[in-house]
């Protein structure tokens, strides 16, 4: 072999937005030197729809909606961080029945996205008959989705102080048989890919993050504790019903492909459990709070009372405690499949959000993707982006 | 530790920094100046019994017609270790617009930062890479700032490359026809 | 297409504009006909995936509603593909993207605008959405919904059958045949994307 006369030199190659394999309109552009990777420089924002502004320039209620559409793979969980930190900001409290029904929803939710993710991570590594039997499975889910919300994906159904109906028997029994066949359907995944080699050789001491680096990069949800570190909103500020529910956070320990992955097959097990305490628990009750925020025409500003706000002024400015009383501030988060989803909700005394900013765990996370990326081979890649578990809807919102 | 708690060790320690706090629903906020951010952050980052190891959120609000300065820019941060949550909020002013980055403190600063600059148009003095990241690069003016269109409607603002795709497309439009 | 063994000379028409000899084991039909036929009949459209759409395209595409059954398979470059879904919205900064893959497929190619942002921008009225993709490419059928259930896409594909199969073989594909769009090869010129130097 002669190599006279061959120039090594590094190749740029772009990957995406258009990719079956980056879940979305993520873009990639990454140095190689050969297989390995150089450099990886993400680019984001072929789906920026704007709705933290336009959000702004509609009414509370209005904005509900708006929030199914950051994250359409979960929108029942958005819905839910919506109405809870306007419950908050508001200072509502909401009946018992409503607060399970919801944290049922949610975790039909969680389910219903991690099997997309399944589907699509396994997917991309080369398992197609996962794709198939996840997909078989969500279809049951969105149909008990439909039954109750009538709708599959977007389903607007949680109401800022209760739920917008209620369940039925008919549902509960369809949910209760799933739920019961569900942890043998999440073995049958995993006969499929478990001990598969290939599997394996993918995934192990792949895009490795060790528990500081994953702090430090402010990662959340099943991508955090994958490396080790017990963090779930729902334990550590529990919200709605996960306080009376009895629930394990599933925390892994080498930080690589493979233990995010085992994290999230444990979570499908978890929200099993959730779900069928909470139809066994289930109270009866109304499902929504008397003092719910409704649709009202033309709409009323947001009553909100300034007796709670405690401040302290170390300046001295007359028009400080104005300003104090006028914006009310708030930040309440829920545990999204994905991570922790906040919002943050700055009211002035009218019937719009002055400020909704979405703090989506999605946009973090693909932040990290240089730091998995750097360094590992190109098919790495794949691999890594499935197990962030981006939705670039909610990265750009 | 409670809100209360925190606030009092942070004004012992920068007595002139922070200017007042506001605790509604157990939320505790901390208006500081922007000048000793970095410390200040720094500060709540480092030492025992506080340790904010997590920063949540990055973000910033326009106060436009409401209060001088302008800007506020929050930080959302959090201790896993003791599991309580607090809310910093610098002031930047329209003129001037810039404050230290912390990028160093927190690598998922970089991307919040970004982000902030994109729509606020908010420099971060000492950021590694600071560029549009959800608006193409050469966009003009910045979205979230309360004096921009929210409609699509854009005019003038539009972005060139968008103009010249529909110019492109009235070409077609009229062929078809 | 239709092979039958038979004796008998007597032209018989199956179907409207396809007439056969059985003896002599031939179809007479015009080109049209025969060119509509076969590009209906295997539609591949790009898989395309922009927002919540994709996810129902995707289970239109998987077990349940299994897309295979009408010859549609999706396929993951613009090169081999006839239909582009367009499912979800379309942020300004995509729109140079899409239409670079629009040109990048071969003709005649079709586009179906999936949801209520692919038609006419939803419920996003901003100031980084196009409003309806049909600002920038030719769509040949409009899906409304948000987002459309599988069952409204699969109908939405038959209606492009539908069109397809009344459509004469010389009319270039669809009216995008002339590319007045891409004069210039400026394939990634549109890409804000500067390589840095500290990312």
């Amino acid at each position: 072999m002669q190599n006279k006369g061959i120039t090594i030199k590094e190749l740029t190659v772009n990957m995406g937005p258009q990719h079956p394999a980056t879940h979305g309109v993520l873009r990639l552009v990454l140095e190689l030197e050969g297989e390995i990777i150089k450099k990886c420089i993400p680019h984001i924002g072929y789906l920026h729809r704007g709705i933290e502004k336009l959000s702004e320039d509609l009414t509370y209620v209005q904005s509900l909606p708006l929030t199914d559409r950051v994250d359409y793979l979960s929108s029942m969980v958005n819905n839910e961080g919506f109405c809870v930190a306007i419950e908050k900001l508001m200072g509502i409290e909401v009946p018992e029945r409503a607060k399970f029904i919801r944290t049922m929803m949610a975790e039909m939710a969680r389910i219903c996205s991690h099997l997309v993710w399944i589907a699509t991570h396994a997917l991309d590594i080369g398992a197609m008959t996962v794709f198939l039997y996840a997909m078989r499975d969500r279809e049951e889910l969105l149909e008990m989705f439909e039954m109750v919300t009538g709708a599959r994906l977007t389903v607007s159904y949680p109401r800022v102080g209760g739920v917008r109906c209620d369940v039925n028997n008919r549902f509960l029994d369809k949910l209760y048989n799933f739920i019961e066949k569900f942890p043998k359907k999440v073995e049958e995944y995993e006969t499929l890919i478990d001990r598969n080699r290939v599997w394996l050789k993918r995934t192990k001491g792949v895009g490795v993050i060790t528990a500081q680096e994953a702090i430090n990069w402010g990662l959340t949800g099943p991508t955090l504790r994958g490396s080790g570190v017990y963090y779930d909103v729902r334990k550590f500020f529990p919200y709605d019903a996960y306080d009376k529910v009895d629930f394990e956070v599933p925390v892994g320990k080498n930080g690589d492909v493979y233990d995010r992955y085992r994290c999230r097959m444990l979570e499908f097990r978890q929200s099993a459990r959730i779900i069928k305490q909470c139809i066994e628990k289930l109270p009866e009750g109304p499902i929504l709070a008397d003092n719910a925020l409704r649709i009202r025409m033309p709409e009323s500003p947001l009553k909100i009372d300034k007796k709670d706000i405690i401040f302290e002024i170390y300046i001295e400015d007359k028009q400080i405690q104005e300003f104090i009383q006028k914006f009310t501030e708030v930040y309440a988060s829920v545990e999204a499949p994905r991570g922790e989803l906040g919002f943050y909700i700055i009211c002035d005394d009218s019937s719009k959000p002055y400020r909704m900013r979405v703090r989506a765990p999605s946009f973090v996370h693909a932040g990290v993707l240089p730091k998995l990326c750097e360094g590992s081979l190109v098919a790495d890649v794949i691999a890594n982006i499935g197990s962030i578990d981006i939705v670039l809807g909610e990265c750009d919102r | 530790m409670n809100p209360a708690e925190i606030v009092k060790k942070i004004r012992e320690r920068f007595p002139k920094e922070v200017l007042w706090f506001v605790c509604f629903r157990d939320e505790c906020s901390i208006v500081v100046t922007k000048e000793k951010i970095k410390e200040i952050l720094r500060y709540l980052k480092n030492t025992p019994g506080l340790e904010f190891d997590y920063l949540v959120d990055l973000t910033a609000v326009d106060y436009l017609g409401f209060r001088e300065p302008r800007f506020d820019v929050v930080y959302h941060l959090m201790s896993i270790k003791h599991r309580h949550r607090i809310r910093v909020k610098a002031q930047v002013p329209e003129h001037g617009c810039c404050i230290d980055s912390v990028t160093d403190l927190w690598a998922t600063a970089n991307w919040f930062e970004r982000e902030c600059f994109d729509m606020f148009g908010i420099h971060f003095k000492g950021h590694p890479d600071l560029r549009r990241i959800l608006m193409p690069e050469d966009w003009k003016g910045f979205p979230l700032r309360k004096d921009y269109p929210v409609k699509s409607d854009l005019g003038d603002k539009e972005w060139e490359t968008y103009k010249e795709l529909k110019e492109s497309a009235k070409a077609w439009k009229e062929n078809a026809e | 297409m239709i092979y039958v063994i038979d004796k008998t000379t007597e032209v018989v028409e199956i179907e409207e504009g396809f007439k056969v000899i059985p003896a002599a084991n031939t179809i007479i039909t015009t080109i049209n006909k025969i060119a509509s036929w076969g590009r209906r009949s295997s539609l591949w459209p790009l898989t395309f995936g922009l927002a919540c759409c994709a996810i129902e395209m995707m289970a239109t595409a998987a077990s349940h509603y299994d897309l295979d059954r009408f010859g549609i398979i999706m396929r993951a470059t613009p090169r081999q593909s006839d239909v582009m879904i367009i499912a979800g919205t379309v942020a300004k900064k995509m729109a140079p993207v899409l239409v670079n893959l629009y040109h990048q497929m071969p003709e005649p190619r079709y586009v179906i605008a999936m949801g209520s942002c692919a038609c006419s921008g939803g419920v996003f009225n901003t100031y980084s959405t196009v409003q309806g993709v049909d600002e920038i490419l030719p769509v040949d059928v409009y899906i409304p919904g948000c987002p459309p259930r599988p069952e409204a896409l699969i109908e939405g594909l038959l209606k492009l059958q539908e069109k397809i199969k009344n459509e004469p073989y010389l009319k270039r594909g669809c009216i995008s045949g002339v590319c007045l769009i891409d004069k210039s090869q400026r394939r990634c010129s549109y890409e804000s994307c500067r390589n840095s130097e500290k990312d």
